[in-house]
Order: structure tokens, then C-alpha cells, then sequence
């Protein structure tokens, strides 16, 4: 699989770097579409069902508190699940790559 | 109900305003230990790498604390507080928004701009292009979101501080532009981290603190707190209310606040101090956690100010209730703790200018003097002399700023910032990271439509045009410009880098490649 020496040219053209760009992006765009998903239902959801927001879950706490609660833990998770990706299949891959180059 | 609610609400004697002994004697401790630091500090600022990015010494979590010291400003500390204290739930809806940009920063940002980038964001966005005109074209983009975020901070600050310790206003301005200019100048970036460092743990260990008394005179049940929230102020305290009106305002402003961030010269300078991208992005993780945890808590105090202090009295300290949680720390803990929080409250305000002063300052050096001026031909020595001076220049204009809008209405510009960051500065830098065919005149055409349309809109619409300038119609409803500037940012940068092929660009793009994704050549 290793072929030694490759040019920056044929490492740019090789199909592991190109499908590693790819993997990264769609990573990427996929958090990111999911991020737009919790904040932005939230925004929408506050600005076209307000009454849905007050409901109340006990005697009087009402469902916007946990669910605004819930886009900050939720985003966070997102930046968990992107670091834990990077570390286990980026960075292993960026190491193999870089060890072909030259 | 709360029987052991026993406090003496209405007759609440604040020391507030007058300088006590408990608040020297936290700011004396405060500002000692950082100007130590700066002295340490000082020593081992010798190089342009160390006075702009700290040596890329920095370790991921150390990066985490200083990011967050960056971002969290006395605004989000006591006016998120205090709008949750006068406003209820509205006030978490606005603390959200405040932290959804730092997972985007991350995901499309943190890891390349680390790679490609030395000490400023337009290292990365000139990588291939030509320096002069995209140089000045970032400087232009990059001051202006420095300059408002800057002038908004000082003023803030200078208002503040007068509230808190009872100090003339110009005096205020005067004290936190020249401790934090002593940190910059002496102490470059590794003083300016670790005052940003020190100032984020003592922000989260106070507003923890707040947190935890307010919950335990609740028996530790937040239930109970919004029951004696509601039975003071009604229900409508806890469910949403005016702020989110209009869904494409809120939209509009999500973007600037999302988008923004991955456009704050300051913010992004931060990823030039860790050695790697993988500490880049991990050093995101910590900040997103720090940063989500505070604005998860600071409603609780919010909450707990409106039903343990009373709105009456927050509003009758200060109108726009800035005062909540200074006020909760006193009535919690007496004037020894009121002192503390004063003093974070300030730690707070020095740590976000010098952090601001030191972008500033690189823009003007980096950008404008060594690669425009010089042609990129400098002495190390020179560089770092240069750097200095520009940041005494930046130092005493931001003095000067706020001296001259005292008494304005700044609340705006803090939002402008973002909308300039999200405009001018984010499209063109994630275009020159992922387009190929992008080109010299289209990231100087995407930078000026975006500063152009977002300071233009935003001087017609309702925020400027009606509350500063006293109209009666706006000329354009929208309150936030961000999704037709923005959007404009990039139609511009792609139509006009279609216009004007550039075949070095596109040459050296195999080289940013490397760069960008294998950290092959990074610095």
C-alpha cells in the first residue's frame, strides 16, 4: 500500500487524499446542517409557536426552559462527536499519508 | 411560601457605587497578580512569534480558558444576567445564540486556520493571492470589526466601573486602557493569555458560586426558583417574549452571531498560539464547554436576582440592569463578596480590550506595515518594534474612542461588530480555504460589499436610524443586515473571481492543499 516517495502532485491526485478531503467536508457539513437544525428549529419554534414554548412541565417551569438548555448541550455534543472523529480517523489517516509523502 | 426566604427584600442597603474595602482589595489583588505575569511574561517576549502568538507554546486546554476569557465580556456576564433578571426567559433565548457560533468555528474554521495562518487571519486569506491588495482589503474589514467591538467594550467599561466603584467615568476609561496596554505592550500575547486565563476561572468560579447559593435558598430545585419567580412576576417571566418577533430578524441575527465569530480578528488570532491543529480543535472543545456551561448557569442568576433582589431595585441602580448580579452577590454574601465579583467584573472587561488592543495592533503591524509597506521585508527586530508601537497607537485610540462616546447608545455596535465579522472577514476567508478558482479581486470585492453592506444597512435600519438618530421610519426593517450581507459577500466573491481568472492562485492551491489538510509546511 505504501508506495514510497510520493510527489505532493501524486499525493494531491491519489485517491486516499481526495476521499480524505471528502470525508472531512462531509463531516463537516454534516455537524454544521445539524447545529442549524437545533438552533435555528429552536429560533423558528419560539417565533411561530410561542404557546408550544410555555407549556408548562411542572408547576410552572415551562418546556422553553429545558429546550434552550438543550441547544447549548446539544451543540457542545456536536463539537464532541467532531473532536472524537478527528482524533480516530483524521489524524490516523493525515499520519499514513504524510509518511508516503516525499 | 418559601418559608425559608426570611430575607429583607425591600430594605436592601447597597455599598454599590462607592469603592469598599473588599473591592480594592480584590481589584489591588487582581491587577497585581497580572501585572506579575506581565513581568514574567515580559522576559519571554522577545521574538514576533512570541509577542503575537505566544510562541505556539500555548497547550489546547490553556487555549480553551483563553478563548473563553476572549469571548465572555462584561456584556454577557452582567447584561445577560441582568435581561433575564428584568426580562425572564427572553434572556436565555439570547444567551443560546451567544454560544451556537463556537461549534461551526470548529467544524469549518479552527483546523485550516491553524495550518495556513502565522499571526493574523489575512495570512490565510492572502496565502496564494496577491499580498497588497487583500492585505489591505483584511486590514479594512478586520479594524473596522475590531474598532466597534472595541469602542462598544470601553464604553461599556467606563460605565461600569463607575457604577461598581464609584470612580469618575474618564478615569474608569483611563485605568482599564492603561493596565491593559501595560499587558499587551510588556507582556504580548503570553501576558494577554494568561490575564485571559486567570480572568475565565475566576468568571466561572464566581457565577458557579452565585449559582450554587441561589440554588441552595432553593433547596437546590431550580422549580422552586421559577415558582417564586412566577409568583413575583407572573408566568410570562418564563416563557418567551418580546425578542424573538420577527423570525427572519431572529435568523438575521443568528447568522451575524454564528458567522461572526468565525470572523473576530481577536477570536481567531487565539490559533496561532498552540503548536498544532489537532490542539486547535480540542482547544475549541474546552472553550465550547467552559462557554456553554457559564450560559447554561447565568440565567440561574438572572432568575434568582429577579426573585431574591427584586426588579424594582435592579432597575433602580441601573435602567438597563447591568446591576442584577452584583446586586444578588451582595445581598448573598455581603460586601466582601460583592467586592469579588466587582473585581471579576473587571478582570473581565481588561482581559476581552487586550485581547481586542493585540488584533488591532497585529492588523496595523503585521498586515499593513511588514506586508504592504515593507513588501514582507523585515528584521525581526523591527517587526517587534513595530508591533509595539502600533499597539501603543491602538491602546490610547481605544481610550480616546471611549472618552468620545461616553454617554452614547453603543448597545449596537457589539452587534455591528458581528455583522462586519460575518461579512467582510468569514466569506472571504472560507472561500480562499476551499475554492480553487478564487481569486485576488474577488476577495477584495467579497471583503468591501460585506463591510460596505453591512455598516450601510445597518445605519438605515431601526437599530440606528430610529433608536440613535431619532427618526421615525427606518428606511429598511430588517434590524440585523447579516443574511442579505453576508449572502452578498459571497455572490460578489465567486462572480467577480469568475470574471478575474488568476492562474497563480489556482497554481499555488496544490500547496495550500497540503497545507490545509496534512498541516504539511504549517508554522
Amino acid at each position: 500500500m505504501s508506495q514510497a516517495g510520493q510527489s505532493t502532485h501524486e499525493m494531491l491526485e491519489s485517491p486516499a487524499f481526495k476521499r480524505l478531503v471528502r470525508h472531512r467536508w462531509m463531516v463537516s457539513v454534516i455537524l454544521t446542517l445539524l447545529l442549524f437544525v437545533i438552533y435555528y428549529g429552536y429560533i423558528l419554534l419560539i417565533g411561530y409557536n410561542k404557546p408550544f414554548m410555555a407549556t408548562k412541565i411542572g408547576a410552572v417551569t415551562t418546556l422553553g426552559i429545558p429546550l434552550g438548555v438543550g441547544v447549548i448541550v446539544l451543540s457542545w455534543l456536536l463539537t464532541v462527536i467532531y473532536v472524537i472523529w478527528a482524533n480516530k480517523v483524521y489524524d490516523v489517516e493525515v499520519k499514513n499519508l504524510k509518511s508516503q509523502l516525499k | 411560601m418559601f418559608p425559608m426566604l426570611n430575607l429583607p427584600l425591600a430594605a436592601i442597603q447597597t455599598s454599590l457605587g462607592s469603592p469598599t474595602a473588599s473591592a480594592i482589595f480584590f481589584f489591588f489583588i487582581i491587577v497585581s497578580l497580572t501585572l506579575g505575569i506581565t513581568y514574567w511574561a515580559a522576559k519571554r517576549t522577545r521574538s514576533t512569534k512570541d509577542f503575537y502568538a505566544a510562541g505556539r507554546s500555548v497547550s489546547a486546554l490553556q487555549n480553551g480558558f483563553a478563548l473563553s476569557g476572549d469571548y465572555m465580556s462584561a456584556a454577557s456576564f452582567l447584561g445577560i444576567a441582568g435581561l433575564v433578571s428584568l426580562k425572564g426567559y427572553d434572556g436565555m433565548i439570547y444567551a443560546t445564540g451567544w454560544l451556537v457560533g463556537w461549534p461551526a468555528l470548529m467544524f469549518l474554521i479552527a483546523e485550516p486556520l491553524r495550518n495556513l495562518g502565522k499571526y493574523t487571519f489575512a495570512d490565510v486569506v492572502a496565502f496564494r493571492l496577491r499580498q497588497t491588495p487583500v492585505r489591505v482589503a483584511s486590514a479594512i474589514g478586520g479594524i473596522l470589526t475590531v474598532l466597534f467591538y472595541t469602542i462598544a467594550q470601553m464604553v461599556g467599561s467606563g460605565n461600569l466601573i463607575t457604577l461598581m466603584f464609584g470612580i469618575p467615568y474618564e478615569a474608569a476609561v483611563v485605568i482599564v486602557g492603561g493596565v491593559m496596554l501595560a499587558y499587551v505592550l510588556f507582556g504580548g500575547m503570553i501576558a494577554t493569555t494568561w490575564v485571559q486565563i486567570i480572568k475565565a476561572i475566576l468568571l466561572l468560579l464566581g457565577v458557579s458560586v452565585l449559582c450554587f447559593i441561589v440554588l441552595y435558598k432553593f433547596n437546590f430545585n431550580p422549580g422552586n426558583l421559577y415558582a417564586a419567580v412566577a409568583a413575583k412576576y407572573g408566568q410570562g417571566a418564563l416563557e418567551p417574549g418580546t425578542l424573538v418577533t420577527s423570525p427572519i430578524d431572529a435568523v438575521s441575527l443568528g447568522l451575524a452571531l454564528m458567522f461572526g465569530l468565525l470572523g473576530l480578528p481577536h477570536i481567531l488570532m487565539r490559533f496561532f498560539t498552540v503548536p498544532d491543529a489537532k490542539a486547535a480543535r480540542t482547544s475549541v472543545l474546552y472553550a465550547t464547554g467552559f462557554i456553554g456551561y457559564f450560559y447554561c448557569i447565568i440565567p440561574i442568576v438572572g432568575f434568582g436576582a429577579a426573585a431574591l433582589v427584586g426588579r424594582d431595585i435592579i432597575t433602580g441602580i441601573d435602567k438597563g440592569g447591568n446591576m442584577a448580579a452584583p446586586l444578588l452577590a451582595e445581598l448573598l454574601g455581603g460586601t466582601p463578596f460583592l467586592g469579588f465579583i466587582a473585581a471579576v467584573a473587571f478582570a473581565t472587561i481588561l482581559a476581552v480590550v487586550a485581547g481586542l488592543t493585540l488584533a488591532g495592533a497585529s492588523t496595523l503591524s503585521h498586515d499593513i506595515y511588514v506586508n504592504v509597506i515593507k513588501r514582507g521585508q523585515a528584521t525581526e527586530q523591527e517587526q517587534v518594534s513595530v508591533a509595539k508601537k502600533a499597539t501603543v497607537v491602538f491602546g490610547i485610540l481605544a481610550v480616546l474612542l471611549g472618552i468620545l462616546f461616553k454617554g452614547q447608545n453603543v448597545a449596537f455596535m457589539v452587534g455591528l461588530a458581528f455583522a462586519i465579522a460575518c461579512s467582510a472577514n468569514f466569506p472571504a476567508l472560507i472561500m480562499s480555504i476551499l475554492w480553487k478558482k478564487f481569486t485576488t479581486a474577488g476577495a477584495v470585492a467579497s471583503i468591501l460589499t460585506g463591510a460596505i453592506l453591512s455598516v450601510g444597512l445597518i445605519i438605515i435600519s431601526p437599530t440606528i436610524w430610529v433608536d440613535v438618530f431619532k427618526n421615525a421610519q427606518p428606511l429598511i426593517g430588517l434590524k440585523n443586515p447579516a443574511i442579505i450581507s453576508m449572502t452578498a459577500a459571497f455572490v460578489a466573491g465567486w462572480l467577480v473571481s469568475l470574471l478575474t481568472p488568476e492562474q497563480s492562485a489556482q497554481d499555488r492551491f496544490e500547496d495550500e492543499k497540503l497545507r490545509t489538510y496534512l498541516g504539511v509546511g504549517a508554522e
